[in-house]
């Protein structure tokens, strides 16, 4: 029997912890069919095995960061049908977009013995600040279950179902009790975008904004909460600086309580 | 009630022992026992398995955006007001699977339903509470668009309703005449009495199978004490902080440009939390998911909620872009169409949407604002 033509599926890395990849091993019970439905044609943190483009599903993991990533991800970009950024790098800079708010140049100077070998933009940006990208999956790392949804969209042809309004929902779904209303906890889920499965609220934890803003964060609002509930201007700049501090909205409510 | 009961037959009450064996009792008849426990800072409706998952002694004060349980000066166990999500959890659960289908020769076949689920006893069940069953078992209930699991779920669920004794400070029942009393709706209905040296529950028999379950218990006789500490409580759990006139409220929907609903959107987070905790939201979504093939796919049903963008979402973009425009189709319906709808309010006062706002935004208040009734 002739193997049937199957997509191939490129996954590349940019700047980042390779946590997003790893969620992709991570979906052990459905890898299996996964790779029966594509063909897996570049993902080094898998296999050596490696094939040319151009390829029909490209997922990008990481920010860009160096001159080097530029050009690579024109390429990437040029090489995939459908380009899909993934995790909180590819879609708002990462937590290495903290560089943006402070001087590149007196980091490297501290840190590195030899500055010369450096070759650092003074910025971390999302991919969609440098190519146009078909889908961005939010999240600090992306969750396992969206991961396949949106491939198996891509797939089948289809919108994926992924929800961009706010965490509360996902809270109110599971049954969780709100963090902020019955212990005054400080939580980013107001704002910031479901998809993680509720992890911090389930755990006495406000949420830390993993997946980024939600479709209409109003951040002033809550900010004015927080402070009712007796957090410092600090305290709120430092919550909304954290893995998606170049957020447009995470960026722009922090710098009002620098 | 207990002046409707002052006549010749004795009042039955049952102990905390006999609460117990009707809990055990429920469980030996094959139902789900779901009642109040303490969890994660709060008390929440759960599966039990006898009277010492109650909060006994526990307590909670509730206020705009802000709920903490307190520990109380006595060993009550239906002393903590409501929940943060009401009886809609189990009757119309978050996510429904309304079917699954597979490829099959060219064409598809729908999987088998699964078995029924068992039917649940509910036990604490608050005035505003059954009202707000009511109000959605007339949503799901419409000749041409009942929905058959949720009426089943209804009609089999053994509902044990428990009175208040005292309101929480968001609490406005008496002004949307669901409560505080207990008068229909009930298998059983139980009003707590606790003093130093007594803890019984005046009991009742709403329906047959609440009698017939009531017959097999062992029950002691109210003390006229009992009788009228029931009295007192219920007229305490009447003097409510929080009001709302359901009439003047029905205005909100002529008042489509005031500038309240401005002022409103500033500090609305779009959220959702309102009507996720609300009993009578019932609004829902469609999700259809395949495997990774196509070959087999699911339909599933999950809450929805006004607060977000796709809820109006047609062919061509969202109709309602603005907090404002969102807040006010939540508002309007609750308190002013849902009356054109259905002929009653889609509000039972019960408060949950003002206590689990994260920003404490409080719904009598609004209504009253922009209907200009004259207060905050
Ligand atoms: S815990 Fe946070 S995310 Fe969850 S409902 Fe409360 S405010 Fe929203
Ligand atoms: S609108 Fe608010 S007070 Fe009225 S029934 Fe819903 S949650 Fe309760
Ligand atoms: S009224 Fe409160 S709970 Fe409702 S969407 Fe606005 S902020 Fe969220």
């Amino acid at each position: 029997m002739s193997e049937r033509k199957r997509p191939k599926l490129a996954v590349w890395k940019f700047s980042s912890c390779d946590g997003c990849q790893l969620t992709m091993l991570d979906c052990e019970d459905e890898l299996l069919a996964l790779t029966e439905e594509v063909r897996i044609s570049y993902f080094l943190e898998a296999t050596r095995k490696v094939e040319k483009g151009p390829y029909d599903v490209s997922l990008v993991e990481g920010s860009i960061t160096t001159p080097h990533d530029v050009k690579a991800i024109r390429e990437v970009r040029k090489q995939s049908k459908l380009l899909i950024s993934i995790g909180a790098c590819a879609t708002a800079g990462g937590i290495q977009a903290l560089r943006n708010f402070k001087s590149v140049k007196e980091f490297i100077r501290c840190v590195y013995a030899h500055p010369e070998y450096i070759d650092t933009l003074t910025t971390s940006t999302a991919i969609s600040d440098h190519v146009p990208v078909d889908f961005e999956l939010r999240g600090c790392p992306v969750n396992k279950h969206q991961m396949l949804e949106v491939l198996n969209a891509a797939l089948n042809g289809r919108k994926p179902t992924i929800p961009r309004y706010s965490q509360c929902i996902e809270c109110k779904e599971t049954g969780t009790v709100c963090r902020m209303v019955a212990s005054g906890t400080a939580c980013l889920g107001p704002v910031t975008q479901a998809g993680c499965g509720t992890l911090c609220p389930g755990m006495d934890r406000g949420c830390y904004g993993c997946f980024g803003p939600m479709e209409n964060p109003n951040t002033a609002a809550l900010a004015a909460q927080l402070t009712a509930l007796g957090q410092s201007r600090r305290d709120i700049h430092h919550l909304f600086r954290t893995y998606n501090a170049n957020a447009d909205a995470f960026r722009k409510e922090s710098d009002s309580h620098g | 009630m207990a002046k409707a009961k002052s006549n010749s037959i004795a009042t039955p009450v049952l102990d905390t022992s006999g609460l117990d064996g009707l809990i055990k009792l429920l469980r030996d008849k094959g139902y789900q026992v779901i009642g109040p426990h303490r969890a994660d800072d709060a008390v929440v409706y759960d599966v039990i398995d006898s009277i010492d998952a109650l909060p006994a002694g526990w307590g909670a004060e509730q206020s705009p955006g802000r709920y903490r349980l307190r520990r109380r000066d006595d060993d009550a166990l239906f002393g903590y007001g409501l929940a943060p999500q009401g009886w809609k959890r189990q009757l119309y659960p978050p996510r429904q699977k309304i079917f699954g289908a597979s490829r099959q020769n060219g064409g598809f076949a729908v999987d088998a339903p699964p078995p029924p689920s068992p039917p649940m006893a509910f036990i604490g069940v608050r005035a505003c509470e059954l009202a707000a069953m009511g109000r959605q078992a007339k949503v799901f209930g419409d000749r041409d668009f009942a929905d058959p699991g949720y009426q089943r779920r209804l009609a089999e669920a053994f509902v044990v309703a428990v009175q208040c004794n005292e309101a929480d400070s968001t609490c406005f029942c008496l002004a949307m005449g669901s409560g505080p009393e207990v008068t229909t709706g009930y298998d059983i209905k139980l009003v707590e009495v606790v003093t130093k040296d007594r803890h019984v529950f005046i009991t009742e028999a709403g329906s047959p199978r609440g009698a017939k379950m009531l017959k097999a218990l062992k029950t002691g006789k109210a003390s006229p004490a009992d009788l009228s500490a029931a009295e007192r409580s219920l007229r305490h759990a009447g003097q409510q902080q929080r009001r709302l006139d359901a009439a003047a409220a029905r205005a909100l929907a002529a008042n489509p440009e005031h500038p309240r609903w401005d002022q409103l959107a500033e500090r609305c987070l779009s959220c959702g939390n309102c009507t996720m905790v609300c009993p009578t939201c019932f609004c829902t979504t469609i999700d259809d998911v395949t495997d990774l093939k196509g070959d087999h796919a699911e339909r599933w049903r999950k809450w929805d909620s006004c607060f977000t963008l796709d809820f109006s979402y047609i062919h061509g973009g969202a109709v309602r872009t603005e907090t404002r425009s969102r807040y006010r189709q939540w508002i309007t319906h609750k308190l002013s169409t849902w009356v054109d709808q259905f002929d009653e309010t889609g509000c039972v006062g019960c408060g949950r949407c003002i206590t689990w706002c994260p920003v404490g935004i409080d719904i009598t208040e609004e209504a009253a604002a922009i209907t200009d009734q004259g207060r905050t």
